[in-house]
């Protein structure tokens, strides 16, 4: 399974980016393997509906689960029709490292 | 951390003096001005700015009179009704109407229309005596307030986040469009702002109605109530059947407009008026309010 | 002739002046007047008529296209046509959807389809509504449904509803300065800004000052609830060579007959008098037109 974080910058070091549609970047960790794998949001400074296009994103890589700060209600109607899972974390201070290792450790994702 | 978001429907209800009062009253809190339109809380505020932002809020259309053969297709395929003959008989984009939606630069057989960007709007972090404030300027007769809105609440949340302050104060816009909406979309609480008056009640029924869609909690107060208390008892009745919490009436006092006058918040300039305590009591019940 | 009520700020005043307006005008000046309400958002001039009845009411509407997977081949062309991202498509799970929040109804994604996969369906917008009022030729009102924002849209199609008419209309304008209000100033021959001396009143009043220079539309102030607030707006409107074509004194009786809808019952001689002499300025714009 695919699980997609948003991040705010490239590399596992990068802090979590609380923002869906206007995320910097994504990191794509696939739980079979244990592969990451970055990539930029080129949707970030869309004129409107960055959200909807980063859900289509989303779809086209073939996501299960998006872990992020929040959703807007374009995107979460859209991550709904395509099924992808949405998980919402309110902590902006974690490392990406340090959410993967949470989802290997296959504890819950949200601390609280 | 929770977002209220001060609406009234009508323009004139009271909004900013409200955002203001509470300003006053806050501790630990972000300021937003949703109404990018014509914004008037850092009037009292008195924002100091620390991040200037430029926001793009799309391209205008430019028909290049040089390559143009005056064939018609662009004037035709308008839906917005912006290209017109100039005097010389040749089509000419009006920038007022264009939407931006370049359909006419895509379709021109002989490439004459060009887009070009529009940088007019801007938007603010700034510091106040009472906190952080995102704020915004547009342009004249621009475009897209909407998404600026959004683009300022984003940014105001972020802050809120960074800082742990508890509460985002957000200062809206009148009417029940786009920039309403934008302001209303996944905030926490709307803050019905209802002045006693056939208007008044008509607009924030109205509001109410587009509120209510949302699914957001609201709850209400009753500014300048004794102008007329007639009225006043309707609205009150529409609230209860509707289980709108009133959280207190402000009474209609001319020392609000001499406080604005002074440029301070109302709870600054008097505190120990009727109006002070008033709001201080609806202060305290928003914040107990923390489910 | 168009005259164009408008003001930065909400709540200066607008209505009353609008409304006013169409009965001094329809009494004094010609009773061939017709009232134009564009604040589609929030419309309330009809409230200050009593019951007037509806002459006629029509539905509006907004062109939303719909994708048919059928037919769609998910070339994406109509997504890169789309400006405003209201497109998304997904080829591999045959997902090609319009979202009508983000879609301006431009038809641009239409001309991209090569496969006709693009048909435009009506939406329903909000209604425009012919009132009969005792005077003057009536009140005709658009009304935005809730939940939609193409308010500039029903703004459009209300005048164009209203610009057959030869009589004199008084278009009352939303708040504000942005599309929709330049909308609705845009084809008017006069604008009437009113304003209130307070600081918020002047700061919405130059904004929209500068957008008529902008628009190079003249105009002239109200100065409404004049004796609050402060000096000034007054010494703005000087500095700056602005028409001030009247002030309306703050009254707390007049707020209360406002507030109850009977602005027009027992009209004080002083409001007569005033709405006169702006009447009066007005015509004499029309004669050097």
């Amino acid at each position: 399974m695919k699980i997609a974080i948003t991040s705010e910058k490239k590399g596992l070091r990068s802090k979590f980016d609380l923002r869906f549609g206007r995320a910097g970047w994504f990191c794509i960790y696939d739980t079979e393997n244990g592969e990451v794998i970055f990539t930029e949001n080129e949707n970030k400074d869309a004129n409107g509906g960055a959200g909807t296009k980063t859900a289509e994103k989303m779809a086209e890589l073939n996501v299960s689960q998006i872990i992020s700060g929040d959703f807007g209600p374009k995107a979460k109607a859209l991550l709904e029709k395509f099924k992808i899972q949405m998980v919402i974390l309110d902590e902006g201070n974690k490392t990406i490292n340090e959410i993967i290792e949470r989802l290997k450790n296959k504890s819950t994702i949200n601390s609280n | 951390m929770r977002e209220i978001t001060i609406l009234s429907g009508k323009g004139g209800a009271g909004k900013t003096s409200v955002a203001a009062a509470f300003a006053s009253l806050a501790k630990n809190v972000v300021f937003c001005d949703n109404d990018v339109d014509a914004a008037d809380l850092h009037l009292i505020l008195h924002p100091e700015i620390k991040e200037t932002h430029e926001f793009d809020s799309g391209t205008i259309a430019k028909i290049n009179p040089e390559s143009c053969t005056n064939c018609g297709l662009c004037e035709e395929s308008c839906r917005f009704d912006a290209i017109h003959p100039n005097t010389t008989g040749m089509p000419e984009v009006n920038p007022f109407q264009c939407e931006g939606c370049r359909l006419c630069e895509r379709i021109c057989p002989v490439d004459a229309i060009t887009s070009v960007q529009n940088n007019n709007n801007h938007w603010f972090v700034s510091d106040t005596r009472f906190g952080p404030m995102v704020h915004a300027r547009m342009g004249a007769g621009e475009e897209n307030s909407g998404r600026l809105v959004t683009e300022i609440r984003k940014k105001a949340k972020e802050i809120a986040l960074e800082q742990n302050a508890g509460i985002i104060i957000s200062d809206g816009p009148p009417g029940i469009g786009c920039p309403a909406i934008a302001s209303v979309t996944g905030t926490d609480m709307v803050l019905l702002v209802v002045e006693p008056s056939r208007s008044g009640m008509h607009d924030a029924k109205r509001l109410y109605e587009l509120v209510k869609s949302f699914n957001i909690p609201v709850v209400a107060l009753i500014n300048k109530f004794d102008i007329n208390l007639e009225i006043t008892a309707e609205i009150g009745a529409f609230l209860n059947e509707n289980k709108i919490p009133l959280l207190g009436k402000i009474p209609f006092d001319p020392q609000l407009v001499e406080s604005m006058v002074k440029e301070q918040t109302i709870v600054e300039y008097s505190p120990d008026s009727n109006m002070s305590r008033e709001f201080g009591m609806i202060w305290q019940k928003i914040e107990n309010n923390n489910n | 002739m168009k005259i164009a009520v408008a003001s930065g700020k909400g709540g200066t005043g607008k209505t009353t002046i609008s409304v006013n307006l169409f009965y001094f005008i329809s009494k004094e000046w010609d009773s061939n007047v017709r009232l134009v309400d564009c604040d589609v958002e929030e419309p309330n001039d009809v409230l200050f008529f009593n019951n007037p009845a509806i002459q006629s009411r029509e539905e509006v509407y907004q062109l939303i296209p719909e994708i048919d997977t059928e037919k769609c081949t998910f070339c994406k062309k109509c997504q890169e046509w789309c400006e405003f991202n209201a497109i998304t498509i997904v080829p591999k799970l045959n997902f090609a959807e319009v979202d009508a929040s983000l879609c301006h109804s431009c038809g641009a994604c239409s001309a991209a389809c090569e496969f006709d996969a693009i048909t435009e369906i009506e939406k329903p917008l909000g209604t425009i509504t012919n009132y009969q009022t005792d005077f003057g030729k009536g009140l005709t009102e658009g009304c935005l449904n809730v939940g939609s924002s193409m308010q500039t849209m029903l703004i459009k199609k209300l005048k164009s509803r209203v610009d057959n008419n030869d009589c004199l209309t008084i278009l009352d304008a939303p708040p504000g300065t942005s599309c929709p209000v330049v909308e609705t100033v845009a084809d008017a021959d006069y604008i009437i800004l009113v304003t209130e001396p307070t600081p918020f009143g002047l700061h919405d009043l130059k904004i929209t000052v500068e957008l008529l220079d902008e628009l190079q539309k003249p105009f002239g102030v109200i100065v409404n609830k004049a004796g609050l607030g402060n000096r000034d707006v007054y010494e703005f409107l000087e500095e700056n060579n602005i028409e001030l074509l009247g002030e309306i004194p703050f009254d707390r009786n007049f707020a209360v007959s406002y507030s109850s809808g009977d602005l027009l019952q027992n009209i004080p001689d002083k409001t007569t008098r005033v709405f006169g002499e702006i009447i009066q300025k007005i015509r004499r714009k029309e004669v050097v037109k």
